[in-house]
């Protein structure tokens, strides 16, 4: 298990609300290794983006609470980032150096007074690089890596004179900048549009290959994480129903939320007026939740005094594939 | 376009801005009934003299009152362009008048925007950081009452209160018989000493709305998802706190100096009313209550000046602080 960079154990990260306790992310586990991407899809609000925050510990730090444990495998042996204090020297070591986030908005994600070049050499000001002339050549080999075209004068632009492509690789070119074990990529493409999009998958993926990193990528585009995961990891409601490789999910799904996902995916060569399939209902808003399967209430397999009096434990249907689903107990 | 090249265009701008300024100046303040020659007549009859038609025209002709306004108008620019602004009702050259106020108001008017500036900023980040604490309570109580107090009202408290309980009168920018002196530190103390009390009663009406605007462009700023950014790439809080989002904030304070800078040079005239100092405002109020139309156009058209020059200097700064201005404008 030596390739293992990131376990993630039942964790929950709440916000204290006003209204009550909102359990964004409830008993979530999971595993990303080296070279492997983990896909985390789900609908908005299923709580993908704040297990990515968790891990990075930058959820707001006013009303939020995280247990349960994150096991970052370090060379110097574990380290538990859920028990870190977010503001500690050894929480910021991390950020950008081992784990590191790319974000849906390249146009937001920059400052507009900052030249890009200013804002990806900080991440190596910040651990540790002193010399400003070796950062700066580093940082336009890199945008060179990157596939951004002239990169010595790219470096001293400003986010907005960059197209949304151009921004999205900067901003790869900011996260990679230290070689991190992990990426985070949260809704990396969503923002673009298709060809731009097929181009960052792209050079993601040849990042991964030469640098070996493990990639946590989230999105609600199931044709993305077919191209892009070799894991998938289903979520509703800050659960985790689904969880297998990518290949065996897309194949064999079980969960019926899995299954809904699926079906309402248009396919070429549909017929012509064809209604797409959907889900029935909208995803709730999980304040203080009853303890039960998340899905039940739009569930079209639904078992009154089954699905609705506790959350079902996860079931292996095949090697290395669980869901968490009374039909399958 | 560089930078000269901007500035030259502004310039050129501010030019033609001031031609129609002083053309509005010059026909308002001609606009009441009657003339300078009305009322030298009717002053002289008021002590018995006898005038007569043709000597009223003589005096028309003498001061050029009987051309066309448009042609008066002229005459008076082409002066004033030469630096000729006539004489008051009083027979003192306008320009000595104006000479001796203009360095007062710039001094008070700078002074203020700085001390201004200097409290609201700190104060506006650590609301904006510190939201809805009772530190955030606090400033924005004190602002309120600083911005709802009436200027002049603050002044008099301030003026009754020293003399009250120091036995000092702090009127005036300078001591009694203290301003013929030459320069010297002492003199400089004591400007220092009287200074401080107009600025404390200006900066109270102006730090509020600017405390309000940092703390709320802050606030903005701080939900940034550039914030997230830098967060995530292992900055320290206060790093990023004053690289990113303050330095945002700061741009629509940077931009206040375009509008605060003229209303301070051209408004506060009660306030120095009240505290009888030597700046523009009062000098202009005299002149319009004594109808001394030289006077006032003067004035008037001086303030107009500096108002422009201060709208200048907050768009060159600007334009200095966001590339995205500076882009915007082509100025590299």
């Amino acid at each position: 298990m030596s390739d293992v960079v990131l376990e993630v154990k039942d964790l929950h990260t709440y916000f204290e609300l006003e209204e009550g306790t909102l359990k964004a992310v409830n008993g979530v586990s999971f595993t990303i290794r080296k070279n492997r991407t983990l896909g985390i899809v789900g609908e908005s609000g299923c709580g993908k983006s704040v297990t990515a925050q968790s891990i990075m510990r930058i959820t707001p730090k006013k009303n939020s609470r995280i247990n349960g444990q994150i096991l970052l495998h370090h060379d110097s042996g574990l380290i538990d980032i859920a028990r870190l204090d977010e503001d500690s020297d050894e929480m910021r070591d991390l950020r950008g150096r081992d784990i590191a986030m790319i974000f849906q908005e390249p146009m937001t994600a920059f400052s507009p007074v900052h030249t890009i070049g200013n804002q990806i050499m900080e991440a190596l000001f910040v651990h540790g690089e002193k010399d400003k002339r070796a950062a700066r050549n580093h940082i336009i080999s890199l945008l060179d890596e990157v596939g951004i075209p002239a990169p010595e004068r790219r470096i001293d632009e400003y986010s907005f004179q960059l197209s949304g492509g151009m921004r999205q690789r900067s901003m790869i070119a900011m996260a990679i900048v230290l070689n991190p074990r992990l990426l985070i990529a949260d809704e990396p493409t969503t923002a673009l549009d298709v060809t731009i999009q097929s181009q960052i998958l792209r050079l993601l993926k040849r990042l991964q290959r030469d640098n070996g990193m493990a990639i946590m990528f989230i999105t609600h585009d199931l044709g993305v994480i077919a191209n892009m995961a070799d894991d998938v990891a289903v979520m509703y409601l800050g659960k985790i129903v689904e969880y297998g490789a990518s290949r065996e999910i897309f194949k064999n799904p079980k969960h019926p939320y899995t299954k809904g996902l699926l079906r309402s995916i248009p396919k070429f060569g549909e017929k012509e007026g064809a209604h797409l399939a959907t889900i029935k209902g909208t995803v709730p808003v999980p304040l203080d939740p009853p303890d039960a399967c998340p899905f039940a209430n739009r569930c079209g397999e639904f078992i009154a005094g089954k699905c609705d009096i506790r959350m079902p434990a996860a079931v292996q249907v095949a090697p290395g594939h669980s869901v968490n689903c009374v039909l399958y107990e | 376009m560089n930078f000269s090249k901007y500035l030259l265009q502004r310039l050129i701008y501010a030019f033609l801005v001031l031609i129609v300024i002083s053309f509005l100046i010059f026909m308002i303040v001609q606009l009441p009934r009657g003339d300078a020659v009305d009322r030298i007549v009717n002053a002289r009859q008021a002590q018995g003299d006898i005038i007569t038609e043709e000597d009223e025209a003589a005096l028309r002709a003498q001061y050029g009152l009987d051309k066309p306004v448009f042609v008066q108008y002229f005459i008076w620019a082409a002066q004033f362009a030469r630096g000729n602004m006539g004489h008051s009702m009083l027979g003192i050259p306008v320009d000595k008048l104006i000479n001796e106020r203009i360095a007062a108001t710039v001094l008070l008017s700078v002074i203020s925007l700085i001390v201004t500036y200097a409290l609201a900023v700190p104060i506006g980040i650590y609301s904006a950081t510190h939201q809805y604490s009772l530190g955030d309570y606090f400033w924005t109580f004190v602002g309120f009452i600083g911005l709802a107090t009436p200027n002049f009202l603050l002044a008099l408290i301030l003026l009754f209160l020293f003399h009250k309980f120091f036995g000092l009168s702090i009127g005036g920018l300078f001591s009694p018989g203290v301003e013929e002196q030459p320069w010297s530190p002492a003199k400089a103390l004591d400007l220092l000493n009287h200074l401080w009390i107009p600025i404390i009663v200006i900066v109270t009406a102006q730090t509020a709305g600017t405390i309000r605007t940092m703390r709320a462009t802050l606030l903005d700023e701080l939900g940034q998802q550039y914030v997230v950014t830098a967060r995530a790439k292992g900055l320290r809080y206060r790093q990023l706190l004053f690289k990113y989002p303050v330095r945002l904030a700061l741009n629509p304070v940077v931009n206040s100096i375009g509008y605060i800078l003229p209303r301070l040079i051209s408004g506060q005239t009660i306030v120095a009313i009240v505290l009888n100092l030597p700046t523009l405002g009062p000098l202009l109020f005299s002149a319009l209550l004594a109808e001394d139309l030289e006077l006032a156009t003067s004035i008037l058209m001086i303030q107009s000046i500096l108002a422009v020059i201060g709208v200048i200097l907050g768009d060159i700064i600007l334009s200095m602080y966001d590339p995205r201005i500076r882009m915007e404008k082509g100025v590299t």
